[in-house]
């Protein structure tokens, strides 16, 4: 039986950059107790001899000719930026200051 | 007219006995008759969709050789980008964003002068079976509508359910189109992978996505299908080759000397017993149109469904990293002196609901070092046998069947604090996405206890999507004639209309 404490919630929250209420965090590591029980279940039949496949198709080096097409315009792809300046996005701060 | 197959009113198009604007506003009243009961629209676009109908009317008076289905309305499922036309994907993150492009499916369903009444409703960036995760209120099923629709994709197979749209898109990940289709008693299709283009699809788990037609019959479907699909430069996962020919194959719909295998993994235990007799019912109908019923085994499929609720998961942690409130959508807590990092913080928060926060911190854990071969690393070699089992199965018959869910629609709520036994819904529908392979979900017929529509699926190798019209029109046709009506016109009137 593998369990998630709330700390490690609040660590996973922290990397995936969502903030949570602490009763969210309580909650979520009561639910990945049975989550995690239910999809540890793979490990049962996932042995050294078979391979991983991470996609369905035997692709690789997908390429088209580099040839100029069309693309957004910077007012179209601005349009729906949350905050603008200059024809930029304007983010907020993000180095810190010490 | 709104109750006519998309085929039947191409053709009163193609007559003249119709117009694409009257078509289309026939439908624009419905939806604004019965829409404040069923919700599946998010978004109506009245203007455009007359504007698109006026277009195509013009260039058929004008002579111009039109596409079979030019003037047809349909429903857009609200993961797809529509230029200038609000994209949600159910989320308060997206919530009045107005994408600057189209998306692939979206150019080819213009190209083919079909007209888009508006986006649908689903679960939020798709992730659920319910439709109950939008964050836009939940989805009612046109039989009940105290139950589900399905989900992810329940505003589309609820549209058609309810006659506001006689053709939908679909993106189906797990199940998110076989799945609704089957508990509205409508037809859906997911293509093999790579067979219409993702360009334009908010991406939820990337390496099993895959867009394609829902529609009222298995022709329409067909009709819809070979409108989106090709190849795309767009999409790097497209594949280059030529799109099977399935309205051909919908049309025929010759079974004779098929074999057809019955996944005996997907049958008995935990199936209910309505959906169990809609399916012996529909095996036997095939059989008496000259397929050779027999039965496969896929014993790796019972660990489908926890490698999906890893690899899925897994995937939507890194794609829903571009919700950063930087560049789009929401923007929560930007006050002076706020970092960046609490600015993205505040904002998923905020802007995510909760099946999304907790996928995407299961795929953080899964995705982990440490953890990363037991969970990620583990799901991916499942994937392997689970693609193993179906190329065994295929050596011994040329489709695969099972009913597509393990009972009929369920009540909303019912099952919305239980994230299990909402998982377990997609038991049937979710190996066809790990392998990449085709399936189809058509309705049976209705399940004795509870009155409620049952789906039949077909599944298909790689690239032979047209075996799947051809077993799924013999069904359709061997079911119409023993019913003497199609399914839908059993449902419910809505609202006394």
């Amino acid at each position: 039986m593998t369990s998630l404490s709330r700390d490690d919630v609040a660590n996973l929250a922290r990397l995936a950059r969502i903030e949570m209420s602490d009763e969210e965090l309580v909650n979520l590591s009561k639910e990945f107790t049975v989550i995690l029980d239910a999809v540890a279940r793979v490990q049962e039949v996932a042995g050294a001899d078979v391979a991983p496949t991470s996609h369905p198709l035997p692709l690789r080096n997908v390429f088209r000719p580099d040839v100029v097409v069309a693309s957004l315009t910077p007012e179209e792809a601005l349009s729906g930026a949350p905050s603008q300046e200059e024809s930029r996005f304007r983010v907020p701060q993000i180095l810190g200051e010490e | 007219m709104i109750r006519n197959s998309a085929a039947e009113m191409a053709a009163k198009l193609n007559t003249g006995e119709i117009t694409s604007v009257e078509l289309t506003q026939l439908h624009l009243d419905r939806i604004a008759s019965v829409d404040t009961d069923v919700h599946a629209f998010l978004y109506v676009n009245n203007e455009g969709a007359l504007a698109q109908a006026a277009e195509v009317d013009s260039k058929r008076a004008a002579g111009e050789k039109m596409s079979p289905l030019a003037g047809v309305p349909l429903a857009l499922k609200d993961v797809m980008t529509q230029k200038g036309v609000p994209t949600t994907c159910g989320s308060k993150i997206l919530e009045g964003w107005r994408p600057p492009y189209d998306s692939t499916v979206v150019t080819n369903l213009k190209k083919n002068g079909i007209v888009i009444l508006g986006k649908t409703n689903m679960d939020e960036f798709a992730m659920g079976s319910s439709t109950e995760n939008s964050a836009y209120g939940p989805t009612h099923n046109p039989w009940d509508l105290s139950r589900i629709p399905g989900g992810s994709g329940g505003g589309s197979s609820a549209a058609l359910a309810a006659f506001e749209a006689p053709l939908a898109i679909g993106t189906d990940t797990g199940g998110s189109i076989r799945q609704p289709a089957a508990v509205t008693g409508t037809v859906g299709v997911k293509p093999t992978y790579g067979g219409v283009s993702r360009f334009g699809l908010v991406a939820f788990s990337s390496s099993l996505d895959q867009a394609g037609p829902c529609a009222r019959t298995v022709l329409d479907a067909a009709l819809l299908h070979e409108a989106i699909a090709g190849h795309d430069p767009k999409d790097s996962t497209s594949i280059n080759a030529p799109v099977p020919q399935v309205v051909a194959a919908a049309k025929s719909g010759d079974v004779k000397g098929m074999k057809i295998g019955v996944v005996k993994e997907l049958n008995g235990e935990g199936y209910q017993s309505g959906v169990r007799t809609r399916f012996e019912e529909s095996l036997e109908l095939l059989a008496a149109a000259g397929a050779e019923i027999v039965e496969v085994s896929a014993p790796n499929f019972e660990y489908a469904l926890a490698a999906y609720y890893l690899i899925a998961p897994s995937e939507c942690s890194s794609n829903l990293a571009r919700f950063d409130a930087m560049r789009y959508g929401l923007r929560v807590g930007d006050v002076d002196g706020a970092s960046a990092e609490s600015v993205m913080n505040l904002t998923r928060e905020v802007g995510f609901g909760r099946e999304v926060k907790r996928r995407i911190i299961l795929g953080t854990y899964a995705l982990s070092s440490g953890y990363y071969d037991a969970y990620y690393g583990s799901a991916q070699k499942v994937r392997t046998l689970i693609t193993q089992d179906f190329n065994k199965a295929f050596e011994k018959c040329d489709v695969m069947v099972s009913p597509t869910c393990p009972t009929t629609a369920f009540k909303i709520g019912e099952k919305s604090n239980d994230p299990i036994a909402m998982y377990l819904n997609d038991i049937a529908t979710i190996p066809v996405n790990m392998a990449g392979i085709g399936g189809m979900s058509l309705p049976a017929g209705l399940a004795p206890e509870d009155g409620l529509p049952v789906g039949f699926q077909i599944m298909a190798p790689a690239m032979q999507d047209d075996r799947m019209y051809l077993v799924g029109a013999a069904l359709e046709a061997a079911l119409s004639s023993k019913w003497g009506a199609p399914l839908l016109s059993k449902i419910p009137a809505l609202a006394g209309k």
